[in-house]
């Protein structure tokens, strides 16, 4: 019998407005890290421009040729015209895989006929409906963050009994601020009083998003633009045996401003059998795993069996 | 332009019809829809007659299946779909493509419209689900403003329904997750919003406070207007300010834009509020006809009436209401 090779880990699109220099910086030192697939792309605000859509692209083929798979994300929130041109071109880039966060990336892709991945904020529940997409064109689902472990694994036995799910990869969201909600609204630029025609790109302020508080001081939710976070951290680097045992292939994990290298680093060590901390001195934030033991997203579930 | 009018219950549906809804939406007894709060909604054996006092009166009745089906339940959703199909329903609000496939192959003469609980906010989206699976209308979030929502009227391969009035989502609807992180329960899930069980009302020394699942969503000192603790409308601190982070707790009315609306294209309007009183659906669904009857006789003469706004203010969140998403400064 042969071994489960180890998990992967993908390093998703950074969700905060950071310069061009960071963000160059930034995939220069994660090229060197063991991440073995990188999400690329604006998926939060079309008005953000340090870099443009062929930046992005030109930014993948650059990346790509140090042995990581490179995936362009596309917004989530898709309502302008303008957003739909980007997306077109997004989707003809000739030769990279895409991540469609909207059902709009889905449509364009199937036409197409191209291999697509379906991103965390598709609606997908059950099997069907995975079943349905895949036969239109994905390869791999990012399943929806507020999935627990048991109806994941449900899905993935009703996948199986379909038939089809040795056909596509499944990647869990297991690191970062969790994206909960997207709007027409700028929640940033309402707490400085701006219009959102009017921004100012304030956000470029927050590498890490604007903390939101309860009136008695709990961080509860994080303000990212027109996406709301959880205040909390997800980190489910405890429970990697329990996914892989389900038949994930992939774990995602969210950029941060900081302390990326340990945290990759950690991920790796884990998944690769090795002794590691829960690395919670480098966490952002409180942690928090509840979606994933079928409890409130925010609520933190001490493990069972401390990673080995 | 077609006035959908919500019903809770038997006695609401009648109200709606009785003041002129062309179309009522109504849901079953289950987390097959997002109205699946204690006390509501229909069951197998009473939607019968709800169908047939409803096309006495010449409405049409709608049923609301729009939340997501998980391996386990999927057959409550395929139970329903059957459901409809028996008892002549005109159409299905769906959001789920696993159901959407079920009820385009058991049922390919049944309406099908996409939920607003699907998210399809640009015409790329929309075609999918026409293409697929030939829905005939969508129903679209309350995140597009007015120039976008004509926008997308004019390239649009399907009929386009809008909110005109009630409880005002401000996120995209149907990707949400900010109940479930703090209850655990969600609207794509379990049908609700920030859930009736999770709340706490305390009166305390600095006010009365409202908690979901123990996280304080609002204070209020006395004489202020205490509102439900939906998340998205509580009080919390950003910097050194305390304020309504998100959004105000108002409602939608759009009753201003209904010729704009109408010029554009918009097929209809739905009217949001299942879960309350048969009053309440009467108030409203009187206020509408209305004014879509109005709007009907002389489009040029149109003007919206002082009485119908009074109506509307006093049944409105925190007794205001807000043009939302469509009016521009709003974003």
């Amino acid at each position: 019998m042969t071994e489960t090779p180890p998990m992967k880990i993908s390093l998703g699109p950074v969700v905060y407005y950071w310069q061009r220099e960071m963000l160059l910086d930034f995939y220069e030192q994660m090229i060197r890290l063991p991440v073995d697939v990188i999400y690329l792309g604006e998926t939060v605000c079309s008005k953000r421009r340090a870099l443009r859509t062929a930046d992005w692209i030109g930014l993948a083929r650059h990346l790509a040729v140090n042995g990581k798979q490179i995936v362009l994300s596309t917004l989530t929130l898709i309502e302008a015209e303008s957003e739909i041109s980007t997306l077109t071109r997004l989707c003809n880039n000739g030769e990279l895989l895409v991540e469609a966060n909207d059902m709009a990336a889905v449509q364009l892709l199937a036409e197409k006929h191209l291999p697509f991945v379906v991103g965390p904020a598709i609606n997908i529940y059950n099997a069907h409906a995975l079943r349905y997409l895949h036969e239109r064109g994905m390869t791999r689902w990012v399943a929806p963050l507020e999935l627990s472990g048991e109806i994941l694994g449900n899905i993935l036995r009703q996948a199986a009994e379909l038939g089809f799910a040795d056909k596509i990869e499944v990647e869990i969201f297991s690191f970062g601020r969790m994206p909960l909600a997207h709007s027409a609204r700028c929640f940033t630029a309402r707490a400085h009083n701006l219009p959102k025609d009017d921004c100012g790109f304030v956000c470029v302020n927050y590498p890490d998003g604007l903390p939101m508080h309860t009136q008695e001081g709990q961080r509860f939710l994080t303000l990212n633009g027109i996406q709301t976070q959880s205040g909390d951290v997800l980190n489910l680097l405890s429970v990697w045996r329990d996914m892989q045992a389900l038949g994930v292939k992939i774990m995602r994990i969210s950029p941060q401003s900081r302390h990326m290298r340990e945290i990759v680093q950690g991920f790796h060590a884990s998944l690769h059998g090795e002794a590691v901390s829960d690395l919670e001195s480098f966490l952002d934030g409180a942690a928090c795993n509840g979606y994933w033991y079928g409890e409130a997203g925010m609520v933190h579930v001490p493990a069972a069996h401390t990673p080995a | 332009m077609e006035l959908v009018a919500p019903a809770g219950n038997l006695p609401s549906l009648k109200a709606a019809a009785d003041n002129g809804a062309d179309a009522v939406y109504i849901g079953l007894r289950n987390e097959t829809n997002a109205r699946h709060f204690p006390g509501l909604n229909f069951t197998e054996e009473n939607i019968g007659k709800a169908v047939y006092y409803a096309h006495v009166a010449g409405t049409r009745v709608f049923l609301a299946l729009n939340t997501y089906a998980q391996p386990q339940s999927l057959i409550r959703w395929q139970r329903a779909v059957d459901i409809a199909a028996d008892a002549g329903l005109d159409a299905l609000i769906i959001a789920d493509i696993g159901v959407m496939e079920y009820a385009a192959q058991r049922h390919p003469h049944l309406a099908m419209h996409l939920s607003v609980q699907a998210s399809a906010t640009n015409w790329r989206a929309l075609s999918f689900y026409q293409r697929e699976f030939g829905i005939r209308r969508a129903v679209l979030p309350r995140v597009l403003s007015l120039v976008q929502v004509k926008q997308l009227v004019e390239k649009a391969p399907v009929d386009l329904e809008v909110f005109g009035f009630g409880s005002l989502c401000i996120m995209a609807e149907g990707r949400c997750h900010l109940s479930s992180y703090a209850t655990g329960k969600s609207p794509n899930l379990y049908g609700a919003c920030s859930p009736a069980d999770a709340v706490r009302w305390q009166q305390k020394d600095d006010g009365l406070e409202s908690r979901l699942n123990d996280v304080l969503i609002d204070r209020f000192q006395a004489g202020e207007n205490a509102g439900y603790p939906t998340i998205c409308k509580g009080r919390f601190r950003v910097g050194n300010t305390v304020y309504n982070a998100l959004e105000e707790p108002a409602s939608l009315n759009t009753l201003d834009l209904l010729p704009e609306l109408a010029r554009a294209g918009i097929k209809a309007i739905k009217l949001e509020g299942r879960q309350r009183s048969p009053a309440y659906v009467a108030q409203i669904t009187h206020v509408w006809r209305s004014a879509i009857d109005e709007l009907q006789k002389s489009a040029a003469g149109f003007k919206v009436r002082s009485e119908w706004m009074a109506a509307l203010d006093a049944l409105s969140e925190g007794a205001r209401t807000t043009l939302g998403a469509y009016h521009r400064p709003w974003q």
